[in-house]
């Protein structure tokens, strides 16, 4: 079961840009690309815990401000020789709404 | 037995599910055909060729009356239905009711307009039907009419491209960074944007409309956001379509953001089909005639009481406007597991992008040469295996067959008369003279046959003529690319963004030739600086191309908080200076207070969401940014000089303020640290910056290229000057031939050790006509420069971008 939530206006987010969203397990970075996919994850590198959301997005991919690290927005995945992943989230878009699934956001806080 | 079918709509897509509906069932319905406007199906998608004058409306009537009476249609063209009336099976017109047994509903969609102030003045149209292009028509007649269109999408510039072929003067507004974005990439759209203005249009993208301005009930122009007044005489939206549900809600039927049907075009209630813009499928809704077309088979199927599922398929699109050829199908955004092809051919402004899937095709799009766009669009459609191909997949069908490629043998193959150097028009034969002649390197070929000396694009075309030519003797260049997205290094780039005049960074990947759609983070923020630099108050700095420091304009540090420097003019700072910045740093619970080597006070630990405040209260305390974070001035670090100390030869803190007020705000390709000695004891150790002034009697000794991070090198003296005013014109001098020749993130002793000492002393010191138009550049890049960031991100638009878009830990919790 998914539980879609509204969590802001596409336009709300700079074009390759990111905003941060909070909740109780931490901040998730909803990042929107050039193609206006948008995309949520953790807001943490997995390197040293960089604020993904402040990274330069290209394509796909975002890199992190602090050392350059890059990971995917879609799978979370790290790139190149470097290896760690981030949680995703899923998200859609309807009528220029973002919706993201809260429902992972329950499972951890049950487990 | 006749049944009794009332169609309500006269679309396109209603006007082919008669023609199904009679084909395969005659004699079976007796219809009844209502239409809003007084007239009956025509093909809407040819508007655009009437308004271009190519074609008349009588040519693109689909079904004419005599078409509805062999047929036994009744029509009620120009009549409103008010209301199905479910329960007595009747639809209601302003005539009477009908009563039925079935009936499909094809409203379409109405055109969405932006409820601007002025939205409902005349002269303020959709693009519709035939009344609007009728109304866009009449313009033309009119000399010197202008026209704005509001809307950069398909419907958008078919409306300009065709106001333009009247003679009307036509502005789009797009509020996107590009046009077509849902259909195009940004390179597409670059191409598109530019063939556009060469037909004389006016494109302003990322342009926000605020106002429609009128006189006298008259739509007379247009204000967008930044203050700037268009003057129009007929303003047409072309944003979007809402599809028109209003008769389907009120019957009670599934509405979302259409009116729901399901595979079959069945709506809620099993005696109610409906079909085209109005529905939604799946959570789809369609705006393009392929899908329409689909779902007008399978309604009369149905209607058939046949079988039959509508499954939507991908679509392509291709724009209607002569000499603007753009194609574009399936789905190009990039993912997991896919990959782009890309080609680029500057010379001849074409753009293809095709995206791969595993072993599949999924989107392609195309600019200036869409010849094959319906082979690729099958491709996709099919689900075809292209691994087989893929080497060549780009060239197109004509490529292929026969055995798969070998790029060398390829050009092994070519003969001695093809081109390879396209700029210069250097054939093949001449590159391997030169190489016989005794040219071993790229450089060498280059030098002696200016083949890929222009835009360098083919540079590996030359290096594989090479590579044949010497065999193993061939070492190819060691030059190091700017990034993966490219061969050029950072000197070719700079040197095509000033000779070509590009001025986008669509433009510079386009004409370039990048290899990926929108660049990495290691080419985006130096193309920024570049373009920047080069085109001063034309090129529109992009936030997002810019590393998190310059982009918030604060240093980030390892837990994700920032440091905050306020301006100290040259390390001079005061009683109410120092007051203020206590407050901010109790106010905003900062964890350290650091004074910092350049002599700045640097409060560490800034929370993002409180950076508009803090800076507002140091705004308000008069200070500014003491940009800490750029790849530009840092600080001009003083000593007393001649006010108090006994050695000081010359009011060495007063030049620093003067040359910190004078430089701030510029960008450099790295950042810039200077000071001013008030005497040859140095204490503020000029002699490791990037320029250095050390005050004598008799004058000023300039010193540059100092540095003192992870390399220690001591300055070189550049010259010695007389006056002040003389400091201040050679290192603005210095600084914007170190702006206009140093690659990205170049410090200044690396840009020195490049170009050696000898050619700035040329050009800053000894040809004194340089260095002033240098100075001369360098204030006019200034005049766009100095703005207190700060003070600008302190205001309403700005500051919602520091805080979190949601919180959800709130709702979680419930």
């Amino acid at each position: 079961m998914t539980d879609w939530t509204d969590i802001g206006a596409l336009e709300d987010i700079p074009e390759r840009g990111a905003r941060i969203i909070k909740t109780h397990i931490g901040c998730i970075a909803i990042f929107r690309t050039a193609e206006n996919e948008v995309f949520a994850i953790d807001d943490a590198c997995p390197h040293k815990g960089g604020p993904l959301s402040e990274g330069i997005v290209h394509g796909r991919s975002v890199t992190c401000p602090l050392h350059n690290m890059v990971l995917r927005l879609d799978t979370g995945l790290a790139q190149g020789a470097d290896s760690g992943a981030v949680n995703t989230y899923a998200t859609r878009i309807d009528g220029g709404r973002i919706l993201l699934d809260t429902t992972q956001l329950r499972r951890e806080r049950v487990a | 037995m006749t049944r009794n079918l009332i169609v309500i709509g006269a679309g396109m897509a209603s006007g082919r599910m008669l023609e199904h509906l009679f084909e395969t069932q005659p004699g079976v319905w007796n219809v009844t055909l209502f239409n809003a406007e007084p007239r009956g199906n025509y093909n809407r998608l040819m508007l655009s060729p009437v308004l271009a004058g190519d074609k008349t409306y009588a040519e693109i009537v689909t079904h004419d009356a005599d078409w509805y009476e062999s047929h036994g249609v009744t029509c009620r063209f120009g009549e409103k239905v008010l209301r199905i009336d479910r329960e007595a099976q009747v639809v209601v017109g302003e005539n009477g009711a009908v009563p039925y047994d079935r009936v499909v509903i094809a409203t379409g969609s109405n055109p969405f307009m932006i409820p601007l102030p002025g939205h409902d003045l005349e002269g303020v149209i959709p693009y519709r039907d035939l009344d609007d292009t009728e109304t866009m028509m009449a313009l033309g007649a009119r000399p010197g009419a202008r026209a704005i269109v509001i809307g950069g999408g398909l419907l958008g510039l078919e409306a300009a491209a065709g106001m333009k072929a009247q003679g009307v003067d036509v502005t789009v507004i797009h509020v996107m960074g590009h046009l077509m974005e849902r259909q195009l990439d940004e390179a597409a759209g670059y191409l598109l944007k530019k063939s556009l203005e060469e037909k004389g249009i006016n494109v302003l993208t990322s342009a926000n409309s605020q106002e429609i301005l009128g006189t006298d009930g008259r739509v007379s122009g247009l204000r967008l956001d930044d203050g700037t007044e268009l003057p129009c005489d007929l303003l047409v939206m072309a944003v979007g379509i809402r599809p028109n549900v209003a008769l389907a809600q009120e019957a009670g039927l599934a509405v979302g953001r259409g009116i729901h049907v399901d595979d079959a075009m069945v709506t809620s209630d099993a005696n109610i089909l409906a079909l085209g813009e109005c529905v939604e499928h799946q959570g789809a809704v369609f705006g393009l005639v392929a899908p329409l077309y689909d779902q007008a088979k399978v309604a009369a199927e149905t209607l058939g009481g046949r079988p039959a599922a509508f499954t939507p398929k991908e679509v392509a699109t291709k724009l209607k406007v002569t000499g603007c050829d753009l194609f574009s199908a399936g789905d190009f955004a990039e993912g997991e597991g896919r990959e782009d092809i890309v080609f680029r051919d500057p010379a001849r402004g074409v753009y293809k992008r095709l995206v791969l899937e595993g072993s599949r095709l999924i989107g392609a799009v195309m600019y200036g040469d869409t010849g094959d766009g319906a082979w690729f669009h099958g491709l996709i459609k099919d689900h075809s295996d292209v691994s087989d191909m893929r080497d060549t997949l780009i060239f197109g069908p004509a490529f292929q067959g026969g055995a798969p490629s070998d790029p060398l043998a390829a050009v092994a193959a070519l003969p001695g008369d093809a081109e390879i150097c396209g700029c210069n028009g250097i054939c093949k034969s001449t590159i391997v003279d030169a190489i016989n002649g005794g040219a071993t390197t790229l450089s060498d070929v280059r030098a002696q046959t200016k083949a890929s000396a222009s835009c360098g694009t083919c540079t590996g075309l030359v290096e594989q003529v090479m590579a044949l030519t010497l065999g193993d003797g061939f070492e190819a260049q060691t030059v190091k690319p700017m990034c993966p997205c490219t061969p050029l290094t950072h000197m070719d780039v700079r040197r095509l963004i000033k000779s070509r005049a590009l001025k986008s960074m669509a433009a510079v990947m386009q004409e370039c030739g990048w290899t990926t759609s929108c660049g990495c983070a290691s080419c985006r923020p130096a193309l920024n600086y570049y373009l920047l630099c080069d085109w001063p108050g034309e090129y529109q700095d992009d936030d997002q191309s810019r590393f998190v420091n310059e982009r918030m304009h604060s240093n980030i540090q390892k837990d994700g908080t920032y440091s905050v420097v306020p301006r100290m003019w040259g390390g001079i700072t005061t009683p109410d200076e120092l007051r203020a910045i206590a407050d901010a740093a109790d106010k905003y619970a900062v964890q350290t207070v650091k004074v910092t080597g350049g002599q700045r006070i640097d409060l560490l630990g800034v929370k993002k969401q409180d950076l508009p405040d803090i800076w507002a209260d140091l705004n308000a305390a008069g200070m500014v940014s003491g940009q800490a974070y750029a790849k530009g001035l840092r600080t001009v670090k003083t000593c007393v000089g001649s006010d108090h100390c006994r050695f000081g030869t010359q009011d060495s803190t007063g030049l620093g303020i003067r040359m910190e007020k004078a430089l701030w705000g510029s960008w450099t390709p790295a950042k810039v640290k200077m000071a001013v000695s008030g005497c040859p004891r140095n204490c503020a150790e000029s002699t490791c910056k990037d320029v250095g002034v050390i005050c004598v009697d008799s004058g000023y000794v300039l010193h540059i290229g100092g540095a003192a991070g992870l390399h220690i090198q001591g300055t070189e003296v550049m010259c010695t000057v007389r006056t002040e005013d003389e400091v201040l014109e050679y290192t603005a001098a210095v600084v914007q031939l170190y702006r206009e020749e140093a690659a990205y993130l170049e410090r200044m002793y690396k840009w020195m050790d490049n170009v050696g000492l000898d050619h700035i002393v040329e050009r800053v010191v000894t040809d004194a006509d340089s260095r002033r138009a240098l100075a001369d550049r360098f204030y006019y890049a200034q005049k766009f420069m100095q703005q207190d960031p700060w003070a600008e991100r302190t205001k309403p638009a700005y500051r919602a971008l520091y805080a979190p878009l949601a919180d959800l830990t709130l709702e979680a919790a419930e």
